[in-house]
């Protein structure tokens, strides 16, 4: 995976963005402390695919969802992160 | 076991050599053991040679989906060292050193352990106010640490650049004159003849695929070789902790992502010691080939891969030629990746799991080779016994949930930020 396609700027060389966290470890603000705590502290971590949350950070700077594989590293889907973009 | 020495390499030299022996069985998996260790690394081969050495438990099957010696085991940059600021973690690191230093002759096998020394360098006062905090930590414990001038450095490394507009300017460093290199494959090897001389199954191209369970114990694997039981299951694959304990339903504090190193052509001797520098990300130490050996960050992004993108070794080599110029002369040989476990505090798990006889070595992030003698030693105890050693106690799996993490860098639950 050597381009991903931003939903505003088009297909950028990865190292524009960066990684910050499977969406499964984004922690609700109304969480209950043990939820909050397995959400930071463990993980899928799945040899296959799996949502994660990527910024943009050396373009616009947009948070987004890309929906790729750890093996193959091919890249599925990229959406712009929002309330539709996780359900 | 027919024993290596000098004298049989000589006798075997009138008849040309003809009574060299493959150095371990290729058995066929028996139906159960009274452990299995799964992962055929040097971490899981020095597991079984300590579970049958030093407790005297010889049913022992070391399971390998490829072949031993594979994966992070021949993937590392061989370096060797204790120069930890937390306790648990030098107290952990210097146990193995000591070992490091009496291996070859424990195993009767050429490890080619060579302790040239470890500097960390400092590039500012801040810096040199670090490291000598970090030396004073390990002196306290009993470890070797020398705070060197930039003058004491630039005697052993003198292709350092030491002029006063270098990229990085050097003040001085800290090192550890005990530490080293040591020849990654033979440590494999060494262990793996030595615990199948004990008794120890050493069985390659059989992977897990799934745990054989007794209500919520676990009683065995399932193979591509068949089901195999036994008493204890150890999983020792770090690099795919998560993949293997996830067949076992657990979640693990634990990211796997990519590491990358590099080594250039053959060259005379131009690196004395082991280089290292915190405040950048890179190190480089010399192979007894002549080879530079480099590397630097993981690449900061889940991946089981093991194919790293170009930028940051790029960024590695970028930062070593700027410490030693004289390497922007050197050809580069290959690159290469491996899989590791990035842990959430920087610091392994060996313990056990909430899952009974089912146990977990792992988390090694990008140091694990370092800790092979140690990390087999305390997780032999803790499968003999079935409760940890006191130097492998702080690194349990319950540490995350309770907060007793081990932070060396005090990042936090960031595995991507270390
Ligand atoms: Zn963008």
């Amino acid at each position: 995976m050597y381009q991903i396609d931003c939903p505003h700027c088009g297909p950028r060389a990865q190292s524009e963005f960066t990684f910050d966290r499977p969406v499964e470890a984004i922690v609700p603000p109304d969480a209950a402390a043990a939820d909050a705590l397995q959400a930071l502290y463990t993980r899928t971590n799945p040899m296959g695919v799996d949502d994660e949350v990527w910024r943009h950070t050396y373009g616009c700077r947009a948070w987004l969802v890309l929906t790729r594989d750890r093996v193959s590293h091919a890249i599925d889907a990229v959406r712009a992160l929002g309330p539709e973009a996780l359900s | 076991m027919s024993r290596y020495s000098a004298l049989g390499l000589l006798r075997g030299a009138f008849n040309g050599q003809k009574h060299w022996q493959p150095a371990w069985r290729d058995p066929e998996p028996r139906k159960s053991y009274d452990v299995i260790v799964i992962g055929g690394g040097g971490h899981g081969l020095a597991t079984a040679y300590y579970l049958a050495s030093v407790h005297g438990v010889r049913n022992v099957a070391v399971l390998e989906k490829g072949w031993i010696g594979g994966g992070n085991t021949g993937r590392n940059t061989t370096l060797v060292r204790s120069n930890y600021r937390q306790p648990q973690l030098h107290n952990l690191f210097e146990f193995g050193l000591k070992l490091w230093h009496g291996l070859s002759d424990e195993l009767n096998y050429n490890v080619m352990f060579s302790p040239r020394g470890a500097m960390f360098l400092g590039h500012s006062d801040a810096d040199m106010a670090k490291l000598a905090e970090l030396g004073d930590a390990m002196r306290c414990d009993g470890i070797d640490a020398d705070l060197l001038t930039r003058d004491q450095v630039e005697k052993v490394e003198p292709l350092l650049d030491f002029s006063r507009n270098a990229r990085f300017p050097i003040e001085g460093a800290v090192i550890q004159w005990r530490a080293g290199t040591a020849r990654h494959d033979a440590v494999a090897w060494g262990y793996a003849r030595a615990a199948d001389a004990l008794g120890v199954d050493i069985i390659q191209k059989c992977e897990v695929t799934g745990f054989v369970r007794d209500g919520d114990a676990v009683i065995g694997v399932e193979t591509t070789r068949g089901r195999i039981l036994a008493a204890r299951t150890g999983i020792c694959v770090a690099g795919h902790s998560g993949h293997v304990a996830g067949l076992a339903g657990l979640r693990l504090p634990i990211e796997s992502q990519t590491l990358q190193a590099v080594v250039t052509e053959g060259v005379k001797p131009m690196v004395q010691s082991v280089i290292m520098s915190n405040s950048l990300h890179c190190y480089i130490s010399q192979s007894d080939k002549g080879g530079v050996v480099m590397g630097g960050d993981p690449d900061n992004w889940p991946s089981y891969a093991r194919r790293g993108q170009p930028t940051v070794v790029e960024h590695a080599i970028a930062q070593a030629i700027g410490l030693m110029p004289a390497l922007s002369r050197l050809r580069m040989l290959r690159t290469w990746s491996g899989v590791t476990d990035m842990s959430f505090d920087g610091a392994p798990i060996i313990g056990p799991t909430p899952i009974d006889n089912l146990f977990l070595n792992g988390g090694w992030c990008y140091g694990g080779f370092k800790a092979t003698p140690a990390s087999g030693w305390t997780y032999a105890h803790t499968l003999a016994t079935g409760t940890p050693h006191a130097l492998n106690a702080p690194f349990s799996l319950e540490r995350f949930m309770t907060g007793a993490t081990i932070d060396e860098t005090g990042v936090g639950p960031m595995p991507n930020h270390r």
